[in-house]
């Protein structure tokens, strides 16, 4: 198991381009969170990775071994995602079943537990479930599937409170018995922020940064006060953005902190991932 | 226990304290299991590597061990360790921070010192 490795892949559609020459790994073992903003091309990028879609130029590796059209790939892979790909008119119960036939790791019995712990009415045709039901129905094959990579996108949508929470309860008892790399995309960031170890961050079809959370997590923070205070101590460093209140300023940094000079009047905050990301994609002006 | 994300003190020294915390205050008593990282991790979504790094903490200061095949336990002698370092803590954590205020109000040392001893008084006949 040496995980996925994502080698100069490029994918154009008609004028835009939605990858531009993106190179980086998954690691084994780790999970995730695969974030970026709308349109960043994430979907894109798991889309080739989950061999829906194939990359212009460039490769994907899984274990080593190019993952295009390959079946030795496909069983090692499942990839739950937003577009819904099942046929509607099945029912839940049959679904399970054909996911069986074509996953010998699937585990039925493990499904039908899920299932029952969300509510999940496995009789009910797929399009008599609710939005948040479908969700719950696609989390419940991806989490009854004992394959080396797993893949969820937006895998929350629609989901309430208490049902998002049993998702990440599941999600991490599975993990810690059964090791393997779980990729998680999601705009809600501050949900995943204490579960994901690792952050790749994408942004207009590049590679923006890909770090582990607890580093990050120390190198993001902000320092506030008069303005002139703010702009001298934040001479030289990387600056990702700025809040202005009448003389107050709050300016975000990434990178080491340096101790505050005595006497300025400058304090310093934290950064969560979520206004980290923010910060980073949104690029204000100074 | 609860984990707050917004604070400058990072998740898994966190954990480390709040387990600190529940063995000193008998929760978990010594020589009995304490819950693995599997059930921390589930219970307050946290990535069991974090859980882990947090116990961690707690295995190099001696106060859990592991028993193979088993889980963490609590170390005899655990609790004593927990006060004697605490007390070792107390002066920086509590004392010098007062001291610091008490400069910044104006306030002299005697009042201080009186202010301590009315704290004493207080507790002795809460009305």
């Amino acid at each position: 198991m040496n995980g996925i490795q994502i080698k100069h892949v490029t994918k154009q559609f008609q004028e835009i381009t939605a990858l531009e020459d993106v190179s980086f790994n998954f690691e084994y073992g780790r999970i995730y969170g695969f974030l970026g903003r709308n349109g960043a091309g994430k979907s894109t990028l798991i889309n080739i990775i989950a061999n829906r879609i194939f990359a212009d130029s460039g490769e994907v590796l899984v274990d080593g071994v190019p993952s295009r059209e390959n079946m030795k790939v496909h069983e090692k892979i499942f990839c739950m995602s937003e577009a819904d790909l099942y046929d509607k008119d099945l029912r839940i119960r049959d679904h399970f079943k054909w996911i069986g036939r074509f996953y010998e790791s699937f585990d039925l019995e493990k499904a039908y537990d899920i299932a029952e712990k969300f509510g999940l009415d496995t009789n009910k045709k797929f399009k008599a479930l609710s939005k948040g039901y479908q969700s719950i129905f696609k989390l419940t094959a991806a989490l009854a599937l004992n394959v080396p990579y797993v893949i969820f996108d937006e895998p929350v949508l629609g989901l309430d409170a208490n049902h998002r929470e049993l998702f990440y309860e599941l999600l991490l008892r599975d993990y810690e018995n059964n090791e393997r790399t779980i990729i998680i995309a999601t705009h809600l960031i501050e949900e995943v922020a204490n579960i994901i170890e690792e952050v790749v961050l994408i942004d207009k079809g590049k590679v923006l940064l890909q770090d582990n959370v607890a580093s990050l997590l120390e190198m993001g923070y902000s320092v506030s006060g008069l303005a002139e205070k703010v702009d001298e101590y934040c001479a030289g460093k990387n600056i990702i953005g700025c809040d202005e209140l009448g003389n107050l300023k709050i300016a975000y940094l990434l990178g080491e902190k340096t101790p505050l000079p005595s006497g300025s009047g400058l304090t310093f905050s934290t950064m969560n991932l979520q206004k980290l990301f923010v910060k980073l994609t949104e690029k204000g002006d100074c | 226990m609860n984990i707050n994300p917004n604070t400058e003190k990072p998740i898994f020294i966190q954990i480390s304290e709040q387990l600190e915390d529940s063995i000193f205050t008998g929760v978990y008593p010594e020589e009995t299991k304490i819950p693995s990282t599997n059930e921390i991790s589930a219970l307050l979504n946290i990535n069991p590597h974090t859980v882990l790094k947090g116990m961690n903490l707690l295995v190099d200061e001696e106060i859990i061990y592991k028993k193979r095949g088993l889980g963490m336990f609590v170390k005899e002698g655990a609790v004593e360790k927990i006060r004697r370092k605490r007390q070792g803590q107390f002066y920086n954590q509590f004392i010098a921070s007062l001291i610091a205020e008490a400069k910044k109000l104006e306030m002299t040392k005697n009042e201080i010192i009186s202010l301590i001893e009315r704290g004493y008084e207080d507790e002795r006949d809460p009305d």
